[in-house]
């Protein structure tokens, strides 16, 4: 079972391969038709602000997972990646502020959006990984909190305080995209692809190597590894999720301001991938879920216990530090231990039972 | 100009596998390495004695690059490598095992394994996952039968035993097409029938595959070497046969605690 690979990593595909079928467990299956057909018994609200925002925000801390979880770095520029590509959105293509916006097409503002993003994002990784720990998120923050200001403060490209907005989705194949179940779909389908394409490359050379350089970068580079083109490389591929992710942000928005990459949401992506667990790319979408209900609710639910409802903030924090007091490999690994606590351990060895047997 | 362009060249053609020239590394006002020079011919197996803190160590890190030496020149196959970073050297054949294993705790035997015939072949930025029939994949199992470790190809290394650890250090030393290996003690730690293995896996190595050694087990040391350095201080004490070495009365003084290390 996917989640539970963690405790013994199926070794490369030498193993016999398991047909598609089999070697999706249950559980998504069930997940993949509740999501597939949403759209007929969830509202529109729930479809647009609630799945599409989880979507978007569990991409952009996906890519932080797989730069924190397979290759052990810590980065806190994601969240402005996701900002690079989402100005550069609104700036190439059309916005309200027509001065500024270029108003290229969406199918050449949106790919060149991506690339600048991308190109920014590896940048930041080229300066990051020279560095280990703590040092590299305090050098990725520097980065955050530099674009910010650069975005407050500059009026000719990235006009200051206000912003873009009015930046919509374009309508193409005859579908408008500002429709809710349209968005949905589209997030739904972007964020499957990054899922599945995180946990495709986690078992290829590339990911293999990541984790070999996680665990251990000076045997890394005394097996013939290059292990600072192997770190910037995974900044590469991270900033490529985070910046679809940063396109579909300022679409559901319709709009981006400085506040979008400053220091809180930086922090929340980092909240949304712990807080899911980083052991897994499933982590971040349920992290982003989690986060999403609670940002969407938590006010409504303090003012129904009779609590003043500004105070929703404390609730977020509080629900965090729960769940990350009782888990510190987050919600994954609460499900880890909840597994193999109810009887699907092997009795002889006290072990999680191998995927499949149990 | 013209003279040291013709030096090099000949110096190449010498075709040593590994060459010191006066290797000195400075920790500080601590000299690890003082003036070590060496020549090692291809094929060739030479073991490096000396007490805890003679440099052995040290030597090695210089030579696989680590870390860069202070002052002299390495050359590696005739090509200098001095500044060179680590991977360069390995691509080109070098291999080194580490005294504390140094292994990929969350990856697999084979995950590791793979990795290391990985990192010396084409191909390690790859986003395609290895197929089923790819040749190193088959490499690293033919590698882990050698080690005896078939049984744990895929546990995760972190739940290996000390000594399983060690025989898959040396597995990922002996991965690609090594041409010279650095055994940091293999044998440390190792139980007799493991040992015994450990000799066998290093006799049985192709001969143009030469190495250095470092053992404190005299008696592995010296089944496994023809040549034998003794090292004391950070310098070179002794060069010489197994059995010169072994009767010197300087060395059996030195190594039987006559004189303080």
């Amino acid at each position: 079972m996917a989640i539970s690979d963690q405790s013994a990593p199926p070794s490369l595909a030498a193993r016999p391969a398991r047909s598609a079928s089999q070697g999706v467990p249950g559980i998504y299956w069930a997940l993949g038709v509740v999501l597939l057909f949403m759209p007929a018994f969830a509202s529109d609200f729930v479809l647009f602000s609630i799945f599409g925002w989880a979507f978007i925000l569990g991409m952009i801390a996906l890519s932080l997972m797989f730069l924190a979880g397979y290759g052990g770095m810590v980065s806190l520029v994601q969240m402005t990646v996701a900002g690079v590509a989402g100005y550069m959105t609104a700036i190439l293509g059309s916005s309200a502020i027509d001065t500024i916006s270029v108003g290229w097409p969406w199918w050449l503002a949106v790919p060149a959006a991506i690339a600048i993003a991308v190109l920014f994002g590896t940048l930041s990784g080229a300066l990051a990984v020279r560095t280990e720990g703590i040092y590299t998120i305090m050098i990725t923050l520097a980065i955050a909190t530099a674009f910010f200001y650069f975005a407050r403060q500059n009026y000719t490209v990235f006009n200051g305080f206000s912003g873009f907005n009015q930046v919509l989705p374009p309508e193409f194949w005859g579908i408008n995209w500002r429709n809710p179940t349209a968005f949905y779909y589209l997030s739904l389908g972007c964020a499957v692809l990054a899922y599945c394409l995180v946990l495709y490359v986690s078992r290829s050379p590339f990911g293999l190597a990541l984790q070999g350089v996680r665990d251990n970068a000076r045997r890394m580079s005394a097996l013939g590894f290059n292990v600072t083109a192997h770190r910037i490389a995974a900044y590469a591929f991270a900033s490529l999720i985070a910046a679809v992710a940063g396109v579909l942000l300022v679409w559901q928005t319709n709009s981006i301001s400085p506040g979008a990459v400053s220091v809180g949401p930086a922090i929340d992506i980092l909240i949304i991938a712990v807080v899911g667990g980083l052991a897994h790319p499933i982590g971040p979408f349920i992290g982003a879920i989690i986060f999403v209900l609670l940002r969407t609710f938590a006010l409504d639910a303090l003012v129904a216990i009779g609590l003043p409802g500004e105070r929703f903030q404390l609730l977020i924090g509080l629900g965090f530090l729960v769940i990350v007091f009782w888990s510190p490999d987050g919600v994954l690994g609460l499900w880890k231990r909840w597994r193999s606590g109810s009887g699907r351990t092997d009795p002889l060895t006290g072990k999680a039972r191998e995927p499949g047997d149990g | 100009m013209a003279d040291s362009v013709a030096a090099r060249l000949s110096a190449s053609g010498t075709g040593n596998a590994l060459e010191l020239n006066g290797v000195s590394r400075l920790f500080g006002a601590l000299a690890a390495l003082s003036d070590v020079s060496m020549t090692v011919r291809p094929g060739e197996r030479r073991a490096v004695l000396g007490s805890n803190g003679a440099g052995k160590t040290t030597l090695f890190n210089c030579i696989t690059g680590d870390f860069l030496p202070s002052t002299g020149t390495i050359r590696l196959f005739g090509e200098d490598v001095t500044v060179f970073p680590a991977h360069e050297r390995i691509r080109r054949g070098l291999r080194r095992t580490y005294q504390i294993s140094l292994l990929f705790g969350g990856l697999s035997v084979l995950d590791n394994v793979y990795l290391a015939s990985r990192g010396v072949s084409r191909g390690r930025f790859s986003l395609l996952r290895p197929r089923r029939d790819d040749a190193l994949v088959h490499a690293a199992e033919s590698l882990i039968e050698a080690v005896h470790l078939t049984d744990a190809s895929h546990s995760p290394v972190s739940e290996l035993s000390y000594g399983q650890q060690r025989q898959l250090e040396i597995a990922l030393a002996l991965a690609g097409a090594p041409r010279f290996i650095l055994f940091d003690e293999p044998a440390a730690g190792l139980s007799p029938t493991e040992r015994r293995d450990l000799i066998d896996i290093l006799t049985n190595l192709p001969e143009h595959i030469g190495y250095i050694i470092i053992e404190h087990d005299m008696d592995v040391a010296l089944r496994v070497a023809e040549s034998v350095t003794m090292m004391h201080n950070g310098r070179i004490f002794k060069e010489g046969r197994p059995e010169e070495i072994e009767e010197d009365p300087e060395v059996q003084e030195l190594y039987l605690g006559g004189g303080h290390g």
